[in-house]
């Protein structure tokens, strides 16, 4: 299973995500990779990301993406 | 706001969509994204083809088309009908109305109550309220529901955002009393508070066009637009539509006493593929019995996009039979609403390209 990071860079390989605390703020992330995001997250780790979770605080951060999977029992 | 009808029907219905065929391949070049990255949207949202009219074609003209189309073929007589509304919101112009518009030019009775209803992706529901509501006065014996939009002449060419999604179409259904005593459900709701999250800001009466309003900017996603251009809080309205939608369904199939399983369809507007199968997993709702094809094979309608969907997936069932279908319409004002009903068996049910 590939873990938070690797599926970010599958999106936006020129980034190094553990440096940003907010990828959305920082231009690493757009709204339409944040659909993409939950897309890979749904398919790499089994689970249907709710579309009312789809929100920005929860893609702040590899950490706050942590916390999300978490609340499907993943991470 | 919930109503409940009674003894009204679609009878007949047609969508027609311009010739003029683009893909989201062909057009990648248009945007400032590397090719990788709107490739990975392309699958996640459905992009793929859509229809848009070559050249200055108005919504009146897609009308005109769809309706002669009816005359001829002798699904329609042009007497038959007392009301014709039209929803658009790319009127031919701010006046006259566009369906006085199209009145005039099909040389139509003048004993007929024409109306435009300026509205959006939930303007097939819409429209549909007005019209069973229309139809409680004697002397209407039809109304003639048209839903046209030629939206891609207001989205930037240079915005991914919007651009790839959208789609012209037009649909006409013919909307009469029936036998039939079975309740239709319906209910709407209205935030105005949001309505900018779709706006076009400029060519309107408080901000008029100018070469100032028609200055592409970017929007800090790559995307330029001019205020002259569809604006869409793409997050904004994502978020809307996940937090109303599926409890305006809940409310529709209590009020309604029905279950999810006992609809047949859920037959709703579409923005994209990503939106519905959202919606879909929410409302614990098999992806077949909501279809989200109508995106990749011609862009996002507006309101067009119920018609479509029913056009393109269900025009043979239809023809024969019946469904028991739930209807959905999500979008501009902010505004949305859904209606439970019986479609079926249609006099007509055709998908027609206007060339």
């Amino acid at each position: 299973m590939k873990t938070i990071e690797e599926v970010l860079k599958g999106i936006r390989p020129e980034f190094d995500f553990t440096a940003s605390q907010d990828f959305l703020g920082d231009g690493m992330l757009d709204s339409f990779d944040m659909m993409t995001l939950v897309s890979d997250l749904d398919k790499e780790y089994g689970i249907s990301i709710a579309g009312v979770d789809i929100v920005p605080e929860n893609f702040h951060n590899i950490a706050s993406i942590q916390e999300l999977l978490r609340r499907y029992g993943k991470a | 706001m919930n109503f409940i009808f009674s003894h009204r029907k679609i009878s007949g219905l047609l969508a027609l969509v311009p010739a003029n065929e683009r893909s989201f391949v062909d057009e990648m070049s248009n945007f400032n994204f590397p090719v990788a990255r709107s490739l990975k949207l392309k699958k996640v949202m459905g992009y793929d083809k859509h229809r848009i009219v070559d050249g200055p074609v108005c919504a009146s003209d897609l009308a005109c088309f769809g309706m002669e189309h009816l005359f001829n073929r002798g699904l329609l007589g042009r007497d038959d009908f007392d009301a014709l509304f039209v929803v658009t919101q790319s009127p031919d112009y701010f006046m006259p109305p566009t369906s006085s518009v199209i009145q005039g030019r099909l040389g139509l009775k003048h004993d007929m109550f024409c109306m435009d209803i300026s509205q959006g992706c939930a303007g097939f529901l819409i429209g549909l309220i007005q019209a069973f509501l229309l139809l409680d006065q004697k002397s209407v014996r039809k109304v003639v529901l048209i839903n046209v939009d030629v939206m891609s002449r207001k989205v930037s060419l240079r915005d991914r955002n919007s651009y790839p999604l959208i789609g012209d179409a037009a649909s006409i259904a013919i909307v009469e009393r029936s036998e039939d005593p079975a309740p239709i459900h319906a209910n709407l709701k209205m935030d105005g508070t949001r309505r900018e999250a779709l706006m076009i800001p400029a060519g309107g009466f408080r901000t008029p066009s100018s070469p100032e309003t028609a200055v592409l900017e970017d929007d800090g996603e790559n995307n330029f637009r001019s205020q002259d251009h569809l604006r869409m809080d793409g997050q904004g309205v994502f978020n809307f539509v996940q937090v109303e939608v599926p409890p305006m369904i809940e409310d529709l199939l209590r009020t309604a006493g029905c279950t999810a399983d006992e609809v047949d369809y859920f037959l709703f507007h579409q923005p994209n593929r990503f939106m519905l199968q959202k919606l879909a997993d929410a409302m614990k709702v098999p992806y077949e019995k909501m279809p989200s094809n109508i995106v990749e094979h011609y862009g996002n309608s507006s309101g067009v996009s119920i018609p479509m969907a029913i056009a393109h997936n269900l025009r043979e069932r239809l023809t024969s039979g019946t469904i028991n279908a739930c209807l959905a319409g999500f979008g501009v004002g902010l505004t949305w609403s859904s209606m439970l009903m019986r479609l079926g068996p249609l006099e007509f049910c055709e998908l027609i390209d206007f060339a």
